[in-house]
C-alpha cells in the first residue's frame, strides 16, 4: 500500500517540476490572466466533464433503488457540505486526523533526520540500520495492528505510531542520499583546511543536502496524511477521525456523506504536499536549481 | 606512488618549484597528472619517495569550480577563511578585497546559479586568494571553459601570479596554456607517469596577450607537442 502510494506521490512530484519549469519559461511573455487559463481552464473543463459522467451513472445507469450507490453531485453538496451540522462534523473528524498526521510526521522528521545523520557519518552504522528501514517499508500495516493495539492501546497514540511507520522511510533514504552527495572537490577542501566531522557535516554536508531533505518531506508528508486515516480504520477510539467517519458513513450508507468525506480528505493531502512545495521554495528556492534527478 | 592494487600511477618523478616561479605539468589524460598535484596537497597518500610541500596556506584549485550552491558568491569566497577560524569581520575583508581583484565586484550577492562557467571559476579563484597562499596548485582549473574566456582566465591568472608573489605548480592538456603562463614546463607520458621532458620558457613577465601569436612562442609550442606525442608512441 504504502509504495503503491509513494510512487504516485512521485509522479505528482515530478509533474509539478515539469509544470512550473515550463510555466517559468513562457511566463514572462504572458499576462497573469492569459497564464491563469491556461493552468485553470483544462482541469475546469475536465472537471465539468467528470461532474456529467457523474450525473450520467446516478441517473441513467441507476435505478432508483440502487441510486445510493452513487448520489448525484448536487445532493452531495447539498447534504454533505451545505448542511453545517454536516459538515462540521467532517471538519472536526478532518481536524483530528491532522493533528495525528502532523504529531506522526514531526516525530518521523526528528526520528528520520537523526538516524540519517549518524548512518552518513559511519559505514557500519549505515550498513546495520539500512535493511531494517527497508524492512520498515515493507511491513504491511495490517499485519503489525494487533501489536500495535496490545503496546500502545487502540486511541490516538497508536494512529500516530501508523503515522509513523509509514512517513519515516523517504525521509531516512532521502536524507542519507542527500548528505552523501556532496561533491567530492568540497570535501577535499574541506580537508585541505583539515576541518572537524562536525564542521564538515554543518557547513557541507547539511546544507548540500537540503533539496533532497525537502524531497523527502514532500513525499512523508502526503504519506502522514494517509497514515493517519488509515490507522483510523484500526484504531477508533478517542476522538474520530476522518477514516473513522468514512466507516461509519460507509456502514450507515450515508453516500452523500461519504462521498463529501472522501472529497475532505484528499483535499487535505493536496494541501499537506502544496504547503511543503511553499516551504522548500521558501527555503531553498533562492539558490536551488530544480532539476529532474531529485530522487 | 603505487596504489593498494598495484597499479603505478607515477615513477620516479622529481619536481621543484620555488616562490615566484610558475610550473607548468602538461599530460595527456590519464597520465597521472592530478595524482602527482593531489600527492602534493597531501589528498593522497605516496608509497615511495619524499614530498616536501609547505601546506600551511596551502592554494589549491580544482578541475571545476566547487562552489557550493547554497552560499553567494560572498560566503563562497569567505569559506576557507571561516574554516580556518578568522573573524567575521577580517574575512569578509579579504573576500571583498578578493572578489574585486578576480573582476566580480557587484556580484557579491548573486548565487553560482546564476553565474556562467568563466565567472565560477573565478569565484573559485578568489576564494583561493583570500589565504594569501605562498603555494598554489592548480588542477586543470581552466579545461571546462571556452577557448575565449580560458585566454582571458590565463591572462588573469598571469596578473595575479606577479602581485601575490607565489609558487605555482599548474596542470593542464593544454600546450599554449601551458606556454604562456610557465616558467618551466615539464612534459608528461602515461603508465607510469613520468615526466619525459623538460623546457624553460624564455619570455619574462608581464606577458601581453599577443605573446601568443609570436615566432618563438610557436616554436617552443611545437617543440612541446613533439615532444608529447613522442612520449606517446
Amino acid at each position: 500500500m504504502t509504495t503503491v502510494d509513494e510512487s504516485t506521490n512521485v509522479v505528482a512530484e515530478k509533474r509539478s517540476q515539469g509544470q512550473s519549469r515550463r510555466s517559468k519559461a513562457t511566463g514572462a511573455r504572458e499576462s497573469m490572466l492569459r497564464r491563469g487559463q491556461r493552468t485553470l481552464l483544462p482541469p475546469l473543463l475536465l472537471g465539468i466533464f467528470l461532474v456529467g459522467i457523474w450525473y450520467f451513472i446516478s441517473y441513467g445507469i441507476l435505478d432508483e433503488q440502487r441510486r445510493f450507490l452513487l448520489r448525484p453531485p448536487h445532493e452531495v453538496w447539498l447534504v454533505g457540505f451545505a448542511d453545517w451540522g454536516n459538515f462540521t462534523e467532517i471538519l472536526a473528524g478532518l481536524w483530528s486526523s491532522t493533528q495525528v498526521a502532523l504529531i506522526g510526521l514531526a516525530a518521523a522528521i526528528l526520528i528520520g533526520l537523526s538516524l540519517a545523520t549518524l548512518m552518513s557519518q559511519s559505514e557500519l552504522i549505515e550498513r546495520a540500520v539500512f535493511p531494517y528501514a527497508v524492512t520498515l517499508q515493507a511491513i504491511p500495516i495490517l499485519a503489525i495492528v494487533p501489536l500495535i493495539g496490545f503496546w500502545f492501546g487502540f486511541g490516538v497514540s497508536a494512529r500516530v505510531i501508523v503515522c509513523v511507520i509509514i512517513a519515516l522511510f523517504p525521509i531516512i533514504v532521502n536524507t542519507l542520499f542527500g548528505l552523501l552527495a556532496a561533491p567530492r572537490g568540497l570535501h577535499d577542501l574541506f580537508t585541505l583546511q583539515r576541518a572537524s566531522r562536525l564542521t564538515r557535516l554543518r557547513k557541507l554536508m547539511f546544507p548540500a543536502a537540503l533539496p533532497a531533505i525537502f524531497a523527502g518531506l514532500r513525499i512523508s508528508a502526503g504519506l502522514s496524511v494517509i497514515g493517519a486515516i488509515v490507522g483510523d480504520f484500526f484504531f477508533g477510539r478517542g476522538d474520530p477521525g476522518i477514516g473513522q467517519l468514512l466507516q461509519r458513513y460507509a456502514n450507515r450508507l450515508l453516500g452523500e456523506q461519504l462521498i463529501a468525506a472522501i472529497i475532505m480528505s484528499s483535499l487535505l493531502g493536496v494541501i499537506v504536499f502544496q504547503l511543503f512545495g511553499w516551504l522548500q521554495t521558501w527555503a531553498i528556492g533562492a539558490w536551488h536549481e530544480e532539476r529532474d534527478a531529485e530522487f | 606512488m603505487t596504489f593498494p592494487d598495484g597499479t603505478e600511477a607515477v615513477h620516479n618523478i622529481t619536481l621543484d618549484v620555488a616562490p615566484k616561479e610558475f610550473v607548468t605539468i602538461v599530460g595527456p589524460s590519464g597520465c597521472g597528472k592530478s595524482t602527482l598535484l593531489r600527492i602534493a596537497a597531501g589528498l593522497l597518500p605516496h608509497s615511495a619517495g619524499e614530498v616536501k610541500v609547505n601546506r600551511e596556506r596551502l592554494g589549491f584549485v580544482f578541475q571545476d569550480a566547487t562552489l557550493m550552491e547554497w552560499r553567494t558568491v560572498q560566503g563562497n569566497v569567505e569559506l576557507l577563511a571561516e574554516l580556518r577560524g578568522m573573524s567575521a569581520k577580517e574575512r569578509k575583508a579579504r573576500a571583498t578585497e578578493a572578489i574585486a581583484l578576480v573582476g566580480l565586484k557587484g556580484f557579491e550577492n548573486h548565487y553560482p546559479k546564476s553565474l556562467s562557467g568563466g565567472m565560477k571559476m573565478r569565484v573559485s579563484l578568489a576564494r583561493t586568494l583570500t589565504l594569501e597562499p605562498p603555494v598554489f596548485l592548480f588542477d586543470e582549473p581552466f579545461g571546462a571553459l571556452d577557448e575565449i574566456t580560458r585566454e582571458r582566465l590565463n591572462e588573469e591568472t598571469l596578473k595575479l601570479f606577479m602581485r601575490e608573489q607565489f609558487a605555482a605548480l599548474f596542470i593542464t592538456h593544454s600546450i599554449a596554456e601551458a606556454v604562456f603562463l610557465s616558467t618551466r614546463v615539464h612534459v608528461m607520458s602515461a603508465r607510469p607517469g613520468r615526466i619525459i621532458a623538460t623546457f624553460e620558457v624564455p619570455f619574462g613577465y608581464p606577458r601581453d596577450a599577443e605573446l601568443r601569436f609570436d615566432a618563438a612562442f610557436g616554436e617552443l609550442s611545437r617543440e612541446i607537442s613533439h615532444a608529447l606525442l613522442e612520449g606517446h608512441a
